[in-house]
């Protein structure tokens, strides 16, 4: 058991168990859709962005706890907050997650917060995909509003 | 392998649908053969050579006689299942098929024997139909003489790799032939587990995988009634499978090595051979009567012990069913599942076992799957139901 702890810490239960902005947004908001095809996880992720500014966000699909709580925690993290924002603590994120190297871009005042609970998939690395699922979409969905 | 320990405990290998374990047997075959047998076979004369052809033909003619196939000359091998599949599409499905002709697939296919038909079907402008599922995930036969009317080939597997269900293949085969389309079994999950009479069953071409029946990877098997592998283009082109080649074109050779272009896997067959050995001695009557006795036992501890919260899909009658499970349990996601009992040592699949069309109707995204083989035994199931309650405590 003490191994799993590192995974599935409190925070990551817990925003499993009572996700965050899950939901639809009706249009103009623009939705994302996003799937692992390997494992069959799919969410959807909605964005409100005005002015550069990401107003509302939410998400919906099914998947399993890392990739429900990672995007629960996500749209915490990014509501409200500048595009320009959401795509730095996206980057750091990844970064945590290994898939991207840090290449002292992101200012070091960028930080994850409890989203840095989910360090613990870095051990586990077939996970590490159900944990970007979420951040993945919401940057395509960045891209697509043109923001 | 198998004896091995991870973290100071046993391992319990519950992925066997996946792939198998090998016994000790076709491990030295192979070691041996490299060791003191190594020679490339067909085309060179010296005394090794002509001995590794022997023993890579000698293996040939055991699978066939595994299989109850007529002659030896209708086995070919080939990399893995996959490519038989691919083999039966390219090959006989270009030369047979042509638009609008009708190719008749399951709802439980894998998607090796999906996506070879959905390729040709673009090229060709081929009408796929499907055979539905009844509720409980049999093969729903009420209306497959009309499913069937008009269909040239019909492409089924004998048991599924996700639900375990075992298929009715003489019943399928019939119905195929009164329909006037050939009979195309992918036996990945059924041979290795239970006794295969190609010529009971009257089927006109069988795809599986050595490495899921106790053998190595890299080499699959293809069978077909030999009228029908003689009036077959070649697949792949190249060495070996020419009796002439000259600037102008070329002339096939004959079977079974018209399908058997380059060099083939020689090592990896001679394990196979080693496989047949193996489970032909310890016969398959009894390795499928260890097997529904390990189902019912694992199939009641899991029902035992926790009732309506795990749903396991699928027949429950072990006589109707593989050793291969799907489950649900208590709503937690299958790879929170599979997760956790890694944490046990208990190696299970969580995923959508290449079978996107099934998982539809089961109505997930992913299933949990335990399977199990020859050697798997009540000690592995007990740890699972053990392990899942690790699962309950912590979501
Ligand atoms: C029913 C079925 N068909 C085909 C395959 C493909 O086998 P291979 O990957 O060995 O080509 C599998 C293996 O997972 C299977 O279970």
């Amino acid at each position: 058991m003490s191994n799993l702890e590192d995974l599935y810490r409190e925070v990551i239960l817990d925003h499993y168990r009572t996700p965050r902005n899950k939901g639809e947004l009706p249009p103009p908001a623009v939705c994302t859709e996003g799937s692992n095809p390997l494992c069959g996880d799919e969410i959807k992720i909605f964005l409100d962005v005005r002015d550069g500014i990401v107003h509302d966000v939410r998400f919906s699909g099914h998947g399993c706890s890392i990739s429900q709580a990672s995007a629960s925690m996500m749209t915490t993290a990014v509501k409200g907050k500048p595009v320009d924002a959401v795509r730095a603590v996206a980057k750091r994120f990844k970064q945590m997650m290994t898939i991207e190297e840090d290449d002292g871009s992101t200012p070091a005042d960028v930080k994850l917060g409890d989203i840095e609970a989910l360090q613990g998939v870095v051990k586990y690395p077939v996970r590490i995909k159900c944990a970007v699922l979420g951040w993945n979409t919401l940057l395509e969905g960045l891209a697509t509003v043109g923001a | 392998m198998l004896q091995r320990q991870v973290g100071g405990k046993p391992i319990h290998y519950l992925d066997s649908a996946n792939s198998s374990h090998k016994p000790n047997r076709v491990i030295d075959a192979m070691s041996q053969f490299m060791r003191e047998g190594y020679a490339p076979i067909g085309r060179s004369s010296y005394t090794l050579a002509s001995d590794a052809s022997n023993a890579y033909e000698a293996a040939r003619a055991k699978v066939a006689r595994f299989i109850n196939a007529p002659s030896p000359r209708e086995v070919v091998f080939t990399k893995n299942a996959t490519e038989s599949l691919n083999l039966a599409a390219q090959s006989w499905g270009r030369a047979n098929l042509n638009e609008g002709d009708v190719a008749v697939l399951t709802h439980m296919e894998h998607h090796a024997n999906i996506v070879p038909w959905q390729m040709l079907a673009a090229e060709k402008g081929l009408e796929i139909r499907w055979v539905p599922l009844t509720a409980d995930f049999q093969l729903d036969l009420t209306s497959l003489d009309s499913l069937l009317r008009g269909a040239k080939v019909f492409a089924f597997t004998s048991m599924s790799n996700v639900l375990g269900t075992i298929n009715p293949v003489r019943e399928l085969c019939d119905a195929a032939h009164r329909a006037g389309a050939i009979a195309i079994v992918d036996g990945c999950q059924s041979v290795p587990h239970m006794t295969t009479d190609v010529q009971a069953w009257g089927a006109d071409m069988l795809a599986f995988s050595s490495h899921k029946m106790c053998g190595p990877t890299g080499v699959g098997i293809f069978w077909a009634r030999e009228s029908l592998l003689d009036a077959m283009p070649p697949f792949l082109g190249g060495g070996g499978m020419i009796s002439e080649v000259r600037l102008d074109g070329f002339t096939c050779a004959e079977l079974p090595a018209k399908f058997e272009a380059g060099t083939p896997p020689i090592v990896e067959v001679i394990g196979l051979g080693a496989a047949v050995d193996f489970l032909s001695e310890i016969g398959m009557n009894e390795v499928r009567r260890h097997e529904i006795e390990l189902t019912n036992y694992a199939y009641r501890a899991l029902k035992d012990r926790y009732g309506d919260d795990i749903t396991i899909h699928g027949a429950t009658n072990p006589e109707l069913r593989g050793a291969t499970f799907s489950f649900a349990f208590r709503g937690v996601h299958p790879h929170d599942v599979s997760q956790v009992l890694d944490q046990h040592n208990v190696y299970v699949r969580a995923g959508h076992h290449c079978a996107k069309p099934l998982m539809r109707l089961i109505g997930a995204n992913a299933t949990a799957r335990a399977s199990m083989y020859l050697y798997s035994n009540e000690n592995d199931v007990d740890a699972l139901v053990e392990a899942l309650d690790d699962v309950s405590s912590i979501f």
